[in-house]
């Protein structure tokens, strides 16, 4: 693999395919988006539900979390792919990526959210209350803006995660990045050297930006002394 | 006079912790009524049973001869109360004038322009219109509450309820607050309760004083009475400590 990275007729013929790159770039971008979207309002329902003073949403969003933190993401791809035509459900693969991803970053951000709303001082819920807010417009008004600040840098991190695990859909045939860097390197001439480093590259030139920029704004917080939600999670750790 | 507030035989608990035992009070509509009493004897908790922010485990609560319930406590909540708390309690995300045309627009559905108009003016009364657009953390603890006072009048509420609302304060803003809800005091159709240490004002505003210990009220009357002859050993010993 080493010496093929130094051998330029492997990667002009790399060059030469690049608008299928591009177009398994942009698959890979359109998975992400789609997929953060759904994570994002999983994870604001479920983080909301976890952060409830009712036992049933509390536990319902429990079995979410640790069901989809705790079981590969990839098990659960093949469950929809391979599983689900059994029961007359016949989704695209394209499809079948973005909901998996989608819904697994989703058990990841609804504990973001949980821990950001443990952030905010009990005071803020009882102004609001006080006032006549209801539960959900006292969390929409007042609580969930407050949370945005802190949950962003881990927010970002997850969407860097989201990122990266959109490569599962190279296992069922999704036409991304991941998929066309391994039809490349399994094609005939074996280009895998130049291959998955140009589709490495390309996932770092996504993912570096937005881990940094989570990562400055981490330590700008910091700064500031305010509590980010690692913070408050360990305090509930150390506390229980 | 009708009973704006009404409490009857009102018990709380906090899992094993019986902190308000069998507590009848009644508050006539107007009445400033201070209540006094040492840390943990239940004047939070009972201060909070009237919005419902605590709900008693026995008893009931009326706001103005209607039955306080799980149900109907937002209802109720948004039109006829207001509450000033110790540690202001200003939403950090919003501008002064934002904090106070917030439960206007949203609950109330008044049009924002007339939701300012409102704010403004009860700006002038603490004295903060200039910090209309400020953001409330830049604002020092004095002029922190007198925004939340101005947000508790912005809702038109009669009812004001205030949980020690200068015991957070640097002691040179005190009088400042003090001063605004002097004046307050004047509006003879807005009904006061009041939870304070601040002896002096207690004595100038209140109608009524009541002293609790240990999840009861022990002892009530008008300030002068209550201040210079109380009949109760343990009002006698909480006075003498805390005038000293
Ligand atoms: N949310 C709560 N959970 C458990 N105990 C509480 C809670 N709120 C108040 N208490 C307890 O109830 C008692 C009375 O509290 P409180 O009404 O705040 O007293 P005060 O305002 O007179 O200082 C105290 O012992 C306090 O620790
Ligand atoms: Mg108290």
């Amino acid at each position: 693999m080493i010496e093929q990275i130094f051998t330029p007729w492997r990667w002009q013929n790399l060059f030469t395919e690049w608008p299928l790159l591009l177009r398994a770039f942009l698959t890979t971008l359109e998975a992400a988006v789609l997929a953060l979207l759904l994570a994002l309002i999983l994870g604001v329902i479920f983080g909301l539900m976890s952060s409830s003073h009712h036992r049933l949403p509390r536990a319902v969003a429990r079995v979410y979390v640790e069901f989809f933190q705790n079981t590969p993401l990839m098990i659960q791809l093949f469950f929809v792919f391979f599983a689900l035509p059994y029961a007359g459900i016949n989704l695209p693969s394209f499809t079948c990526g973005v909901l998996c991803v989608g819904v697994y970053t989703g058990a990841y951000i609804s504990e973001v959210v949980r821990a950001g709303i443990g952030s905010i001082p009990r005071g803020q819920f009882e102004a609001a209350y006080s006032q006549g807010f209801t539960y959900l417009q006292t969390m929409t008004l007042i609580i969930l803006p407050q949370t945005v600040k802190i949950i962003l840098p881990p927010l970002v991190n997850q969407c860097v995660n989201l990122i990266k695990n959109t490569s599962v859909l190279a296992m069922i045939a999704g036409g991304d990045l991941m998929y066309v860097a391994n039809n490349w390197a399994t094609n005939g001439n074996a280009s895998y050297g130049p291959a998955y480093l140009i589709c490495g590259v390309l996932y770092f030139c996504l993912c570096f930006p937005l881990s940094t920029w989570a990562r400055r704004y981490e330590e700008k917080l910091k700064r500031q002394d305010i509590r980010t939600p690692e913070e408050v999670l360990e305090t509930e750790a150390m506390a229980s | 006079m009708l009973d704006v507030i009404k409490l009857v035989k009102v018990n709380k608990s906090f899992g094993g912790l019986h902190v308000l035992k069998d507590v009848d009070l009644e508050v006539a509509e107007g009445e400033k009524l201070v209540i006094i009493g040492p840390s943990g004897s239940g004047k939070s908790t009972t201060v909070r049973c009237m919005n419902f922010l605590e709900e008693p485990t026995s008893g009931e609560v009326y706001i103005n001869g209607e039955l306080l319930t799980h149900k109907n406590k937002t209802q109720i909540v948004r039109s006829s109360i207001a509450m000033v708390f110790q540690q202001f309690n200003l939403y950090p995300h919003k501008t002064v004038l934002e904090n106070l045309t917030l439960a206007p627009i949203k609950l109330q559905k008044v049009p924002k322009a007339e939701a300012e108009e409102r704010a403004f003016k009860y700006l002038d009364i603490v004295g903060l219109r200039e910090k209309a657009n400020s953001y409330p953390t830049t604002l020092s603890g004095g002029q922190q509450q007198r925004v939340a006072i101005a947000r508790a009048l912005c809702s038109r509420a009669k009812i004001i309820l205030f949980d020690e609302p200068t015991s957070a304060l640097d002691p040179e803003t005190v009088q400042e607050v003090l001063d605004v809800m002097i004046r307050l005091a004047s509006e003879k159709n807005i009904t006061m309760v009041i939870v304070t240490h601040e002896m002096g004002f207690a004595r100038q505003v209140a109608d009524r004083v009541i002293f609790m210990d240990d999840g009861r009220i022990i002892e009530q009357g008008p300030p002068e009475h209550f201040f210079t002859n109380p009949t109760e050993e343990r009002t006698k010993a909480f006075l003498s400590k805390i005038l000293r």
